[in-house]
């Protein structure tokens, strides 16, 4: 698979609800539509959030995995 | 008989308020949520500040309503004891206004159970009611003050912060929740 091209990194590890969303909102505005943003997350509750963020907003959720309690979600901006 | 004459009636025009644009024909309305924000203490401003951040982090435009015991934590922080007379000022004497200085609804012990609050969110980064304002407003979350409320509690507007919208009353508040998609009253 090739590399995706992330523009723009949300370091969220940490943060509760609902900053990890909040954060990447922020972060969506500095990236153009159709660039990859990478939110690093270790909020359990943020699977579902950022799935119902996605719904939502229209945003792309590209990728989501899980690794040692680090979630990680790449996002597209529409 | 001499008549005193009446002093001339002075009328001023007032500046027409903006009409809400119709929406384009086929133009995919954006969602909104209102929220009246009435209550005042820690543990119900506290959801209040994540559900209009989330929202507005969500795209959803969100307007808060802030009336009554709502409105003192939207007093500007370096201000102790508002109001204009001693029934006003008794007032923020027991409550001390401010974002900082909430009360619990419940368990609050002299002041002990919002220190544990504080002290657990730390522990667990949950964010503060005033980090959690600050994104609101970042992300363009309207704070609309209610009229009323202020002149019953002599608060000015320079009393509030400096983020809140312009004062508006109960007519609006009720224009504003019959055009949203949801609104909740906390």
């Amino acid at each position: 698979m090739a590399t995706l091209e992330i523009a723009q990194q949300v370091d969220a590890r940490g943060l509760s609800c609902p900053m990890p969303i909040v954060k990447t909102a922020q972060a969506v505005k500095t990236v153009a539509s159709g660039q990859l943003i990478e939110v690093l997350a270790t909020d359990a509750g943020s699977v579902k959030d950022f799935a119902a963020w996605s719904r939502t907003t229209g945003h792309e959720l590209v990728e989501q995995s899980v690794d040692g309690g680090v979630y990680r979600f790449v996002i597209r901006r529409k | 008989m001499t008549l005193v004459a009446e002093p001339p009636v002075r009328t001023v025009p007032l500046e027409p308020q903006p009409a809400v644009a119709a929406e384009p024909e086929g133009a995919v309305k954006t969602k909104e949520l209102v929220i009246v924000n009435w209550s005042g203490e820690l543990d119900k401003v506290w959801p209040v500040m994540i559900l209009s951040s989330t929202a507005a982090a969500s795209g959803v435009q969100c307007k808060v309503f802030v009336t009554f015991w709502g409105l003192l934590p939207f007093v500007k922080d370096q201000k102790r004891i508002v109001g204009e007379n001693w029934m006003q000022k008794m007032l923020t004497l027991m409550q001390r206004p401010g974002i900082d200085h909430l009360k619990l609804t419940k368990m609050n012990f002299l002041g002990m159970g919002p220190w544990m609050m504080g002290v657990l969110s730390k522990k667990y980064k949950v964010a503060s009611p005033r980090e959690l304002l600050d994104a609101a407003t970042a992300l363009g979350v309207e704070f609309i003050p209610c009229q009323m409320t202020m002149d019953m509690f002599g608060l000015k507007r320079e009393d509030l912060i400096d983020e809140m919208g312009e004062p508006a009353g109960a007519a609006t508040a009720i224009a504003m929740m019959t055009e949203a998609d949801a609104s909740l009253f906390i």
